[in-house]
């Protein structure tokens, strides 16, 4: 059967196949793959053949049906759905039923696209591989005794093994992005405020996106046609008056005429040499369609990763704040008295990444701290924004990789948190100026690893980003390669 | 900017964040902590004076509407997911023994 969403859309509305038999096809996949993938926390056979029932009658009605009628997609299981569990990966959270869908989940369910389960993740969406996950572990389709990625490794394992059609993942240091890239599929950023954050169970609120992961470009687009738009319940969502939303698939194949690429030569040296080679080809094929190169420079991108792990831990220490074994998630048996019930309760169910973000946090916001380091991150950070700003008035967008390395080994950065977040060099200044990004396959290295070109524009040009990474597709075949497993 | 922190500081923080840690977590978080802060040192190379903080990226405005009640989660729904309950509260062991004048 075909297997990218729009394709199985297309065959579905052709009525060549129903939604209830490509269903039927992702589970059985999912029946012999997943055991050795762990892409999923949880499965909703149920709701899923209930939806498709539903979505294959209105179609033999001849009723009109939404965007993404009948395809199977997956979610990462920090996003609220009212049916099943929405975890975290945590086991604060093993066993919370979410009392409403999530604003994308919404749109999806809207659109008449299948939910066919929760991915996994690091525990709320703390980390580079998916190994803080306190509940599973998922392995890359490309090498199994390698990390998927993090954050949202489940989704991207889960796409790039033909598990499911499309999934969301969240985004907030590179967590679409960097699983993208170790698995060799398609992932986007959105523009901060461009995608509802209601329903997205928050880490650093500020920087936190949700957003497509896809086999393909033509796939993003779909998706973001159907969960970009303001949100009245979000209100960091921006409204159409100030950003319309357009049709990204409406010009998609479609070049930028007169294109003008921005890279920063001294950042891509940072990058292990199949990389750099992959890179320099995937920004060839632009120039051998005309495209311009503009050599720039970004002073305070070399900051990203220190200002990101004081602002992103503070907004963290925060919001996890909520965790206090009484309201829902774990409580602790061992509390003999009240505030016992939040100590134990978080100390007992939280895992070390989420422990040691929280105490970062909560230390860079202490009193006495606050100035030297969470005031200064603020200022840092408008420096970076700078930078992109500056980069976007000479050229259309930037291009750089996506991840220094190709996948590594499970448990080889488990021990050496900074070794950990250093993996994030290249994505997390995006979130930290709001601006898209995105991860394109763009090569193998020569171990077989997928290697991936991240192209970042302006904030609320993901039409225009998208059309920029279509070219490269259109000339390349890296997108259609699949793992063997 | 202070660096090095040690083991005392680390129970600090922990017992601000609400976590009870083991002397191995101690141990473990002190050693961690120190080389990252050693790395978030870098900032202090940038000049930052006169440079506005940036807390949000997209211009952020209060939003309003009318003071009309909606449909919001039934008291049910709210306290389906409690670890306790009794009728319509969250239970939780009392407060009293512990902190006086409450």
């Amino acid at each position: 059967m075909p297997h990218t969403a729009k394709q199985i859309r297309d065959k579905i509305q052709a009525r060549k196949t129903t939604s209830v038999e490509a269903v039927q096809s992702f589970y059985e996949r999912i029946d012999r793959i997943e055991p050795i993938v762990g892409a999923y926390l949880s499965l909703c056979r149920e709701h899923a053949f209930a939806q498709a029932e539903r979505i294959d009658a209105k179609i033999a009605a001849g009723q009109v049906v939404g965007a993404l009628a009948g395809v199977p997609v997956a979610i990462k299981d920090n996003i609220c759905t009212n049916f099943g569990t929405t975890t975290c990966a945590s086991k604060t959270l093993e066993h919370f039923h979410a009392p409403y869908d999530a604003h994308v989940v919404q749109r999806l369910q809207a659109a008449d696209a299948v939910i066919i389960g929760k991915t996994n993740m690091d525990e709320f969406a703390m980390g580079s591989s998916t190994e803080t996950s306190a509940l599973q572990r998922t392995v890359n389709p490309w090498d199994t005794s390698r990390v998927p990625g993090g954050s949202s490794g489940g989704s991207a394992a889960a796409v790039a093994a033909g598990l499911c059609a499309g999934a969301l993942g969240s985004d907030t240091g590179g967590s679409i992005r960097m699983p993208a890239s170790f698995c060799g599929i398609v992932g986007l950023k959105p523009t901060y405020g461009r995608v509802s954050r209601y329903g997205g169970v928050t880490y650093g609120s500020s920087l936190d996106q949700i957003g497509p992961m896809t086999q393909d470009v033509t796939d993003a687009a779909l998706l973001m046609n159907v969960i970009a738009g303001h949100d009245p319940k979000d209100s960091t969502s921006v409204p159409e008056s100030m950003a319309p939303v357009k049709d990204y698939l409406a010009q998609l194949d479609n070049p930028i005429e007169g294109l003008k690429i921005a890279v920063v030569p001294h950042l891509n040296a940072g990058a292990d040499a199949a990389v750099r080679k992959a890179v320099d080809v995937a920004i060839a094929v632009y120039t051998s369609l005309g495209a311009r190169l503009v050599e720039i420079d970004m002073p305070h991108f070399a900051y990203a990763i220190a200002t990101y792990y004081v602002i992103a831990t503070a907004e963290a220490s925060s919001n996890l704040a909520k965790y206090d074994g009484v309201h829902y998630g774990y409580r602790s048996p061992n509390a003999r008295n009240y505030t016992e019930v939040y100590s134990k309760s978080r100390s007992e169910a939280f895992g070390a990444e989420v422990k040691r973000r929280i105490m970062l946090g909560t230390y860079a916001l202490s009193s006495g701290y606050y100035d030297a380091y969470y005031l200064k991150a603020l200022k840092v950070r408008n420096l970076i924004r700078q930078d992109f700003v500056n980069a976007f008035e000479k050229a259309d967008c930037l291009m750089m990789p996506v991840s220094p390395t190709t996948a590594f080994k499970m448990g080889e950065k488990t021990d050496d948190p900074l070794q950990m977040y250093l993996a994030d060099v290249y994505t997390i200044a995006v979130n930290l100026a709001g601006v898209p990004g995105m991860s394109i396959p763009c090569g193998f290295d020569e171990k077989n690893l997928p290697i991936g070109l991240q192209i970042i524009s302006a904030p609320f040009t993901e039409d225009r980003l998208l059309r920029i990474a279509r070219m490269h597709e259109k000339e390349t075949t890296w997108h259609l390669r699949e793992p063997v497993i | 900017m202070p660096q090095k922190i040690d083991e005392s500081q680390v129970r600090k923080v922990a017992q601000l964040s609400r976590l009870e840690l083991s002397d191995e977590e101690v141990t473990q978080f002190s050693g961690q902590f120190s080389a990252i802060l050693e790395y978030i040192e870098k900032l202090n190379e940038l000049n930052t004076d006169g440079v506005e903080p940036l807390a949000h990226c997209v211009p952020m405005h209060n939003v309003l509407r009318q003071d009309i009640p909606e449909p919001s989660l039934s008291n049910e729904q709210a306290l389906a997911n409690a670890p306790d309950r009794e009728g319509e509260f969250f239970k939780v062991p009392k407060i009293l023994e512990e902190q006086s004048g409450l």
